[in-house]
């Protein structure tokens, strides 16, 4: 019976701490002061309420409980501290003056906030910033962001080390940014959501194509900065990592082998994400404050929304890309509208801008841009000048499933061709 | 909390500029010199005499040697700085953005170490 009760409790404070540690950590991390003996205080308070909720029975707010308890723990652990410090003195001091209130909800989402926009500051490295947002805003161990990372644990604990150093000794604010910083702060955090969601969806090197639990993670954040902060950007960018998600299954065979956007089998595309994701970006877009990620989720809607490949309204893909390509020049986004150009108005048109970005010299060393010069004299039936074309985007391409991808392509030529 | 700022130009550039540029500059510096001395936020500040003059002394053994300096190729060079008071970074990353050279080269901004004196 009483283990029975014992378990009950571990099982209670189990789901309590997936649902609730990010919280209580962010609030801590405010009153504390300091990243360590907020992580600190937070693994005490959960030790505190295994220990104690079993005999007093669970609190009415765990929440504030867990908040109170990780703050006098915290505290504790300040005073018996021996390396006692005076820079110690100044925090317990601050701390005793500082009355504990009832946190509000709003409040609470505030703190919620605020490490976000510390963990993604710019003035930390962008290395350091997937790391430190994936560790102390998602809860992923050290190990965790290592291994999805590929990185060795010691090289990636380092690099929360010194993030968290520099956060400390340069006083990086535990705040969110002021009205006139917020676009730019903004993005910073877009951009470490779509680091992280790119490595799981992309996966930069090594065998497989994709690491689904990172992008799973990327969307989680995405969710969160939208619940906070619901801007049109963020807006975009959950739909962009939706729109794309929902495509996961039908990327690869069962063998790994990659599969083009018009070969894949559109039954296997998960409609819940697609509608869900064209909801979001048809907010973003009448809000008229959209920007890149926006643009993005568009195009991917308009491809998602296609009942089949030759159904695509390439039309008004050519024309969301040329809004996008003023809103953020890129060789690579020109590229990409020269492979739409190319679907609208046939190959020729399509070759001849690839050909000018490439003599512009922008993408030589760039594989897709002669994966995709190599596939339209393919379909001009320029045999040759298309073996030509992807054997360059052989020796550029790094990814696994990408080579074998150029290599089938380049027997498929080699068999048609006359010689 | 201090921070230091370093400015960071190219100095031959700056040397090119013909004087009404330059002195658009000087004016430039001055007010932002006053502004920060007004809110209370300005420590100190010098700017240094260009790298030609530099020399650099080291001493290895009980040894001194002294060198004509810098010895690296840089595209920019410290040219003078300022000690600021601010908040935290975020206050001082917004101090160091009104420094006129921030357009034309670099700030690098520096936390001073604080030291409890006994």
């Amino acid at each position: 019976m009483e283990e029975d009760v014992a378990a009950h409790v571990r099982d209670k404070v189990d789901a309590i701490y997936r649902s609730e540690s990010r919280r209580v950590l962010a609030t801590l991390i405010r009153l504390l002061g300091d990243f360590d003996l907020a992580e600190e205080g937070l693994h005490d308070a959960f030790t505190a309420a295994v220990e104690q909720w079993g005999e007093k029975g669970i609190p009415a707010n765990p929440r504030t409980w867990l908040i109170s308890t990780g703050r006098f723990k915290a505290i504790d652990r300040l005073r018996r501290s021996e390396k006692f410090e005076s820079a110690d003195s100044a925090i317990l001091d601050r701390l005793l003056a500082t009355e504990m209130h009832e946190q509000s909800e709003e409040g609470v989402e505030d703190d919620r906030l605020r490490l976000v926009f510390t963990c993604c500051h710019p003035a930390l490295s962008p290395d350091a910033q997937i790391a430190l947002t994936l560790r102390e805003v998602c809860g992923l161990t050290t190990e965790e962001v290592a291994h999805a990372f590929l990185t060795p644990p010691p090289t990636l604990a380092q690099r929360i080390v010194r993030a968290k150093g520099k956060i400390r000794d340069a006083r990086i604010p535990y705040e969110i940014p002021e009205r006139s910083d917020l676009p730019a702060r903004l993005d910073s955090v877009l951009h470490v959501i779509y680091l992280v969601f790119n490595e799981g969806y992309l996966a930069s090197s090594g065998e497989s194509l994709t690491r689904a639990d990172l992008s799973g993670e990327a969307i989680r954040l995405g969710r969160l900065l939208m619940e906070l902060m619901p801007e049109p950007e963020a807006m975009g960018l959950l739909a962009l990592m939706l729109l794309h998600e929902a495509r996961r299954r039908s990327r690869t065979t069962q063998f790994g082998e990659m599969i083009l956007l018009e070969d894949q089998d559109r039954s296997l595309w998960n409609r819940a994400q697609i509608s869900e994701g064209v909801e979001l970006v048809e907010s973003a877009l009448t809000s008229h404050r959209f920007g890149p990620y926006t643009l993005q989720a568009a195009i991917a809607a308009v491809h998602a929304e296609a009942s089949t490949a030759s159904a695509t309204d390439w039309a008004q893909i050519v024309g969301l890309y040329d809004v996008l390509l003023r809103a953020d020049p890129s060789p690579v986004i020109e590229l990409n509208r020269a492979a739409a150009i190319a679907m609208r108005d046939g190959p020729e048109a399509g070759l001849a801008l690839i050909d000018a970005i490439l003599v512009r010299g922008d993408l030589t060393d760039y594989h897709l841009a002669h994966a995709a010069r190599g596939d339209l004299c393919r379909r001009m039936a320029r045999v040759a000048e298309a073996i030509g074309a992807y054997n360059r985007a052989l020796e550029l391409a790094t990814q696994e499933p990408e080579r074998r991808f150029i290599t089938r392509r380049l027997n498929e030529l080699r068999f048609t061709s006359p010689r | 909390m201090k921070y230091l700022c370093l400015i960071y130009d190219n100095e031959k550039e700056w040397a090119k500029f013909p004087k009404d540029v330059q002195d658009k500059y000087m004016g430039e510096y001055m007010a932002f010199g006053d502004s920060i001395k007004k809110s209370g936020q300005y420590v100190g500040a010098n700017q240094l005499q260009p790298t030609s003059t530099a020399t650099v002394v080291r001493s290895r053994n009980g040894k001194v040697s002294t060198t004509d300096g810098p010895y690296a190729e840089t595209k920019e060079q410290l040219g003078g700085y300022y000690l600021i008071e601010a908040k935290d970074l975020n206050d001082a990353i917004k101090i160091a953005s009104r420094i006129p050279s921030v357009r034309s080269g670099s700030i690098e901004v520096r936390p001073i170490v604080e030291r409890i004196s006994a």
